[in-house]
């Protein structure tokens, strides 16, 4: 059974903040769960699939954000407890949702887990996503650890029935990826089948009901504003006349420098769990008590703007900050040192920060794509098959994004999910080079599909090219709506990619083997061989490591350089694989090699150098 | 209580997470606070990986550069590139086996000789293990317990609040049946690194 399963009420076990949010939700008796995978959302998801496979769980990999939250949506509206978790950039997606179901409200207990990413370690933005609680006008708890990811996961499905609102649990990477001890209590069992009972005049917003459910929806917040100053996520810790005011991981950094500084009998923390509604009274109690402010959030001010117009209205004139002022910046994640700091400025204390010695000039190590991935073998023949014309390269998110680089050097332009292809539409309506734009299988389908769409009713000219690898590889190998290789053997997809593409209406579409070099660059010759009009190659070729994990297939070949290697360097200088090498022998002779361990086997440089060849793999 | 602020580095698919967790495990099984950091998603694929074991009472789950009490390294460039977590009284423990990054590999940059970056780190850091860990490693059985030889020698060299014995029960757990004899033995050479 799922750890998380048999975890014992009562015992101590170090989670992942994620499996942490998995087992409170457990706790809370959740029925119905949906998401969207993305870093450093993902593992809530996997592990709420795989528990899903041993409980009467009903969970979902939604083809988009959106669609998670309107399906979640509907299982709470019919009185089920339920989960849509996803990445902050995912909520975007999901907002047109969002701000209506806040309105519309839920029946069972409804969590929305938006898992943030300051310093973008895996995203494209590091948006600060508790405005999303304000802008909705839904509630939101914040933890700092594992326990409270645990707590606050499950205390947010008894304050979101209660209120009929769905809750926010915001989170971020560090709390995310962090393991800490956390004790688990009892496991509830789920509420079984749903039921709908009509009621149109609540759940469908015309302009006359939606009026009136705006109205509510601020009576609510008016009432959860009072269940924030009484929360027993919101404390005050210490004593003294130094007030600090924290939230989410920022409370450790917080205490640890409290702890080193030894000044705990000067400071008073007010620790802030539940963050939206704003706990205005608690905080001008907190205010009151002390001579000095110091509010320390990462991102934006999103305290601190509170706190300040909560003073304000009340009359106080003490000093309150934290972005600015060389104190604390509203980019990247903070760590230990970065907070001490601003602690020591705003308090006048000493303290010197340790001098760091940076080692320069160290090549760098950045992440590429794996030996044998065919996205690389895709790229290869995009290049070859344009020549020296090249062409304008929107990209997506996903693995190729890595692409980038050069060799490859394979995308010019990303916004999100699914901008490739309408990118691409207005590229070649703005300008005058080609234009041939990569989306991956799944965020084809996750928001692809209606730039497609577009480029078809608009008459844009440009190719896309849908890197299929038969799942969604970047975040840990989930399925998407077109997965063909399953646990159970290869299955027909449930959506089509070529049927769906020519149902968009596109008529030329070639599918290719990306592995088979020479018949890949002469489609994509043909294909591009007039510029008007919208073209889709379906680049079809699954993901190695994925392929090798469900099939269990083993590689019976790598490939070697043989004497016959002129040292022409394409191998190195075009494909880009990491499974090559460039070496020297002891007169400094050059050679190149192939690393057989890395090797996967893929053929593609066999088929670019006649010195390249076959060898079978020794065990 | 004291604290200990380990940093692990490395190169995606040296295991890394795994030596994380062994021993953020170990330090439960202690009952003692710990805390560990990770991280997942695009930083791997061939790319640096880092990751943080904070036990005692510290919250934090990052570690600031210049805090680190003891390095964990699994490839020497990445040791180096990792120095400035380090403070004079750091401990480091460093693989001198190289990991050549692609642009070394493809023949545009050179690999520094690994001897002037370990001598580099000890002009930084009071304390310097540097070994063959691969060798060991490949000498218990495989080369991929590299990580487990690494636990073997911080667990005979950190002073830990706890001993060697619970990391051993914690592998026992851990680790797939069929390479538990080889990690048991790979923790024993790591632990002799004198």
């Amino acid at each position: 059974m799922h750890e998380l399963l048999t975890a014992q009420s009562g015992s101590k076990k170090l989670l992942l903040g994620n499996e942490a949010i998995v087992r409170g939700a457990l706790e809370a008796g959740i029925s119905f769960a949906t998401t969207y995978p993305g870093t450093p959302s993902s593992e809530i998801g996997d592990n709420l699939y795989q528990i899903s496979q041993e409980t009467d769980l009903y969970f979902e990999y939604s083809v988009n954000e959106k669609v998670a939250l309107e399906t979640a949506a509907a299982a709470s509206t019919s009185g089920l407890r339920t989960m849509c978790s996803m990445k902050h950039v995912g909520l975007n997606v999901a907002s047109d949702a969002l701000m209506t179901l806040a309105y519309v409200g839920v029946k069972g207990g409804m969590v929305i887990v938006s898992a943030d990413d300051p310093s973008m370690h895996s995203s494209q933005n590091e948006q600060d996503n508790r405005f999303y609680a304000r802008f909705a006008g839904i509630p939101m708890l914040e933890p700092a650890n594992s326990q409270e990811a645990l707590d606050m996961a499950k205390a947010a499905f008894s304050l979101s029935e209660s209120y009929g609102i769905p809750v926010l649990l915001r989170t971020t990477t560090r709390i995310n990826h962090s393991r800490s001890v956390a004790e688990v209590g009892t496991l509830q069992d789920s509420r079984g089948d749903g039921s709908f009972v009509k009621d149109p005049l609540n759940l469908v917003p015309v302009p006359m009901v939606a009026r009136r459910l705006h109205i509510e929806q601020l009576e609510k917040l008016k009432k959860l504003r009072l269940e924030a100053d009484s929360s027993t996520f919101n404390r005050v810790e210490g004593q003294g006349s130094w007030g600090i005011v924290t939230s989410g991981v920022s409370y450790n950094y917080v205490m640890d420098a409290i702890r080193e500084f030894n000044i705990a009998d000067q400071v008073q923390v007010l620790k802030l769990g539940m963050t939206y509604p704003f706990p205005q009274a608690l905080c001008l109690e907190f205010i009151e008590k002390v001579k000095k402010v110091l509010v320390v959030e990462e991102l934006e001010p999103f305290l601190e703007d509170m706190i300040k117009v909560a003073a304000q209205e009340q009359g106080l004139t003490i000093e309150i900050k934290g972005k600015g002022d060389e104190l604390l910046p509203r980019y990247f994640e903070f760590d230990p040192v970065l907070v001490k700091s601003a602690v020591a400025r705003f308090f006048q204390l000493d303290y010197e920060p340790p001098r760091v010695e940076m080692s320069s000039d160290l090549p760098q190590r950045p992440p590429n794509l794996c030996a044998g991935c065919p996205h690389r073998a895709s790229y290869y023949a995009v290049r070859q098959a344009l020549g020296e014309v090249g062409a304008i390269y929107p990209s997506d998110i996903g693995c190729y994004t890595l692409g980038l680089l050069p060799p490859l050097a394979a995308a010019d332009y990303l916004l999100c999910m699914g901008s490739s292809v309408s990118s691409a539409g207005g590229f070649s309506k703005a300008q005058d080079q080609p234009v041939v734009a990569f989306i991956g299988d799944s965020t084809f389908f996750h928001s692809g599909v209606t730039g497609l769409i577009n480029a078809v009713q608009n008459d844009h000219n440009f190719t896309l090219v849908i890197l299929d690898n038969g799942t969604t590889a970047m975040t840990g190998q989930q399925p998407h709506p077109g997965v063909e290789l399953t646990a159970e053997g290869r299955q027909p997809p449930k959506v089509d990619i070529k049927a769906l593409v020519r149902g968009c209406g596109v008529e030329q579409i070639v599918v290719v083997n990306p592995l088979q070099v020479e018949k890949t660059v002469a489609a994509i010759k043909e294909i591009m061989a007039d510029r008007s009009g919208v073209k889709v190659v379906i680049s079809k070729s699954p993901c190695p490591l994925f392929e090798r994990r469900i099939t269990g297939k083993k590689q019976k070949v790598v490939f070697r350089v043989t004497n016959e290697c002129d040292m022409c360097r394409r191998c190195l200088d075009e494909l880009g694989c990491p499974a090559f090498t460039y070496c020297e022998d002891e007169t400094e002779c050059a050679f190149i090699a192939i690393d057989e361990h890395l090797c996967s086997g893929c053929s593609v440089c066999k088929q670019i150098c006649h010195a390249i060849r076959a060898k079978k793999k020794s065990a | 209580m004291e604290s200990w602020r380990i940093f692990f580095t490395g190169v995606g698919g040296q295991g890394t997470l795994l030596a994380t967790r062994v021993l953020g495990e170990a330090a439960l099984l202690a009952n003692i606070p710990v805390v560990v950091s990770e991280v997942h998603g695009m930083a791997q694929r061939g790319g640096v990986v880092e990751s943080a074991v904070v036990i005692g009472e510290v919250r934090s789950p990052v570690i600031s550069d210049g805090e680190v009490d003891i390095l964990m390294a699994f490839e020497p460039l990445e040791a180096l590139r990792a120095v400035r977590k380090c403070s004079a009284s750091s401990l480091v423990i460093c693989n001198t086996s190289p990991v050549a990054p692609f642009s070394v590999s493809s023949g545009r940059d050179q690999y520094p000789d690994v001897s002037d970056m370990m001598q580099a780190i000890s002009s930084q850091v009071s304390n310097l293990i540097a070994y063959d860990a691969r060798a060991l490693a490949r000498e218990a059985g495989s080369e991929l317990s590299v990580n487990v030889v690494m636990l073997g020698t911080l667990m005979r060299h950190a002073k830990m609040p706890f001993d060697a014995k619970v990391v051993k029960k914690v592998l026992n757990t851990r680790t797939k049946k069929t390479f538990l004899e080889i990690n048991l033995k790979a923790f024993d050479l790591g632990y002799e690194v004198l």
